[in-house]
């Protein structure tokens, strides 16, 4: 398959990480509440309500069913964005609000390699008073226990530390952390937008107070996420969003039932088939690294080899800046990034906190791999990258 | 037991029009992220776009000044707690989403209709110098009375205040106008007019400084980050096409309400209509049956299929008083036995039928067989 035989279709969809496709099952389950069931959640007085009450409660169990939650300990949030902003200044602000003893808990230590949304909730903070550690990695991409534990004070309120990474797929220790952070009297958030759904997570057993989750990076909808919410021990948050009350005050506003459906759906299926997901994406990323660094010589992989999501890959060819290649590449959508920041020019902070250099750091490519992905698109990828970085560099490449 | 189901609770939520849920089908098809620069991405984004055009036009307002949010509880937020004014006044009858966004916030009274008192706003105004912000939402959700939002308007820029209007139940059942009301910030809500839950809008004048609530990508020009809920955009921009289109409805709407209040006039002489006397939206009516506790009423009438509120829905779980009837100077005994019945583009005389005859049944049952039942 060449690329001028696939004029006018879309490109093959490498992006996972960015968005992934609604899962057809999900759509399946979403519809009857958009159209028939369209009642208000929040009006219990009569029969509508109800109904889109109660199943907003199902998808709520199917969500903590996949975290080893209570029910009761998942709040709806249009988005992981806003269920890290919550985690974050809820906590800070609750704290700030209801300083118990003599020694305030205002100090918040994070990764310098979060997500933007987690990186600008601390900086607010750090405005409004709160003292920030902002925590380099190691250059697999992974946090240093040892520098985690050294940051922690007895003023340490919360330790933010994404679960998987957006653009380099690392998966953090997280049971480690979460010990580290249970011992020391620290809450521990996580934003675990990538991570849920695609490989296991416990709160128990990780010591999770706080869990960011996404509708639209798991085939869910677009514009519906989750925050755990510990119970026991109670974490305490001020609301960002406040009002008629819903969602045990946490999180006012009426309920959106077809997204609530459509996330608890999501969750249900990925608790059926994460495993075999997993492992299939895991054979196919590996296939698409194997071939291409054999067809590419001095390729660089970015971030930890061995801790990372099943379908997630971040590369860099050597020489070719990554927007070069992406262009050369039409029929594949991948990114350089974050999509958040993947219009700006500059290069990924994420891969410069790796110690890439600023070309280095620019030739960064991310793979996104995800259940609709076909060992035929991979194939077609493999073959896409290999010739433009032939083209680009003037070099042949080694022959299949 | 088949019987007719009657929605008469449009005021909580409405259900989709086929045309927005044509749209969010093609938008689901597009299951790229706005942010991204891939083709997939740009797709979406032209998708984002074009709604916020769509959505601008519905208040013949400028698109660069709509911020897509997560619903109307979100916008009311963004609204004021991101202009940063230091001074907030809110009428007493609005939202709780308003209410509780601006806890400190001083209340400008109503009189017996449900109407702000200017001359109390203008007094507040200029008591204080300070920067002041004044939200007022355009209709009631309880009652369904409407505000002279242009007068407000003037008179808070006449004292260099910003004015926020909520106007997420009035949006899709009157005529609205961005220049008309001449408010600097106009929420929306997708699901009160036609539109999928879970989206909404806050519109801003052009050049208004807003910070933002949700912090992170820098989506919506810094104004609220996070991946945009793009078939949700895409449904909010059909149905907000669709009523504009659609908007002459609501004259039919108003004979049916009108029909509904006569025909419980006609029954009980003692009932009372609140805000009567004012103008109101189209589709609402809030009805007192003295003597009936609205939750008796509500769950009544929910057996025999009718669907109304005793109030807002979000707080339709709790017990107590309406913030907004107790503004207007109604007493408890009264406040307490009033219901909210809201039409919508689909209701029917067959709606009203039902609705007269299951609240005629209750009345008469009440008044005459078993009056102890019925205590408020």
């Amino acid at each position: 398959m060449s690329e001028s035989r696939r004029p006018n279709t879309m490109p093959i969809y490498l992006d996972n990480q960015a968005s992934t496709r609604v899962d057809p099952r999900v759509l399946e389950a979403m519809l009857p509440y958009f159209t028939e069931q369209f009642g208000n959640p929040h009006s219990t007085s009569h029969a509508y309500g109800r109904i889109a009450a109660e199943a907003i409660e199902m998808a709520r169990g199917e969500i903590a069913t996949l975290i080893h939650a209570d029910p009761r300990e998942i709040v709806f949030t249009s988005g992981a964005t806003e269920s890290n902003n919550l985690a974050i200044k809820g906590a800070a602000h609750f704290a700030c609000a209801h300083r118990q003893g003599e020694k305030p808990r205002d100090h918040i230590v994070t990764l310098t390699t979060e997500h933007k949304c987690v990186l600008e909730s601390c900086l607010q903070l750090e405005r409004e008073g709160f003292r920030v550690t902002w925590l380099p990695v190691e250059p697999s991409g992974l946090v240093s226990l040892a520098a985690l534990e050294a940051a922690l004070t007895e003023s340490t309120l919360l330790v933010s530390v994404m679960a998987a990474h957006n653009e380099i797929g690392v998966i953090q220790p997280l049971a480690e952390i979460g010990a580290l952070c249970r011992a020391k009297g620290v809450l521990f958030h996580s934003d675990a937008a990538q991570a849920f759904g695609k490989i296991p997570l416990d709160v128990e057993a990780m010591k999770i107070d706080l869990l960011s989750i996404s509708g639209h990076k798991i085939y869910g909808p677009k514009g519906v996420g989750a925050l755990y919410v510990r119970r026991r021990p109670r974490v305490r948050l001020l609301p960002l969003i406040d009002g008629g009350g819903q969602e045990r005050g946490l999180r006012s506003g009426t309920l959106p039932t077809p997204l609530c459906v459509g996330i608890g759906r999501a969750a249900a299926i990925a608790a059926a088939e994460m495993e075999d997901e997993a492992l299939r994406l895991r054979r196919l990323r590996d296939r698409l690294w194997t071939d291409l660094a054999r067809r590419v010589r001095g390729l660089r992989l970015n971030g930890d080899a061995e801790h990372r999501l099943p379908g997630s890959l971040n590369f860099g060819f050597p020489g070719i800046a990554a927007l070069e290649l992406i262009e050369a590449c039409p029929g594949i959508a991948i990114s350089t990034g974050s999509a958040c920041t993947s219009a700006t020019v500059e290069p990924s902070y994420v891969l410069r906190a790796l110690g890439l250099s600023e070309a280095e750091a620019n030739s960064g490519i991310r793979i996104g791999l995800g259940r609709f992905t076909t060992a035929t698109e991979v194939d077609f990828a493999i073959d896409a990258l290999s010739a433009a970085v032939s083209r680009l560099t003037g070099r042949d490449v080694a022959p299949t | 037991m088949a019987r007719t189901e009657t929605y008469l609770d449009w005021n909580a939520t409405s259900p989709l029009r086929p045309e927005a849920a044509a749209a969010m089908a093609a938008a689901l098809s597009r299951y790229g992220n706005p942010s991204s620069v891939h083709r997939w991405g740009r797709a979406a984004r032209q998708t984002v776009e074009e709604a916020r055009s769509t959505v601008a036009a519905l208040l013949d307002a400028p698109p660069e000044g709509v911020v897509f949010v997560s619903g109307g509880t979100e916008a009311n937020h963004l609204a004021l707690l991101g202009t940063g004014r230091e001074r907030v006044l809110i009428s007493a009858i609005e939202h709780d989403s308003v209410r509780r966004a601006a806890p400190d916030a001083e209340q400008i009274p109503v009189d017996r209709d449900g109407i702000i008192v200017l001359d109390a706003l203008d007094d507040l105004l200029a008591d204080d110098p300070r920067p002041a912000l004044v939200s007022i939402m355009l209709a009631n959700n309880e009652t369904g009375v409407v505000q002279p939002v242009r007068a407000i308007a003037a008179l808070a820029h006449a004292r260099s205040a910003l004015f926020h209007c909520d106007a997420v139940q009035a949006a899709g059942k009157i005529a609205l106008d961005f220049d008309t009301i001449g408010a600097d910030l106009i929420t929306l809500s997708a699901h009160k007019l036609g539109g999928p839950p879970g989206v909404g809008a806050l519109i801003t004048r052009n050049g208004l400084e807003l910070a933002p609530l949700l912090r992170g990508g820098g989506q919506e020009g810094g104004r609220r980050a996070g991946t945009e809920n793009l078939p949700g955009i895409a449904g909010f921009a059909a149905a907000a096409e669709a009523a504009a289109a659609e908007i002459a409805v609501y004259d039919r709407v108003r004979e049916l309400r009108d029909a509904l209040e006569a025909g419980v006039a006609a029954v009980a002489a003692e009932a009372v209509v609140l805000g009567a006397a004012v103008p109101r939206l189209p589709n609402t009516t809030a009805i007192a049956m003295p003597g009936v506790a609205a939750e008796t009423q509500v769950i009544a009438l929910d057996l025999d299929g009718v669907m109304v509120s005793a109030g807002a829905a979000c707080s339709s779980g709790k017990v107590g008083p309406s913030h907004v009837l107790e503004a207007m100077g109604v007493g408890p005994e009264l406040a307490s036995s009033t219901i909210r019945i809201s039409l919508g583009w689909s209701s029917t005389e067959a709606d009203i039928d039902h609705f007269l005859r299951a609240w005629t049944t209750l009345y008469r049952r009440c008044r005459g067989l078993m009056p102890e039942a019925c205590a408020a």
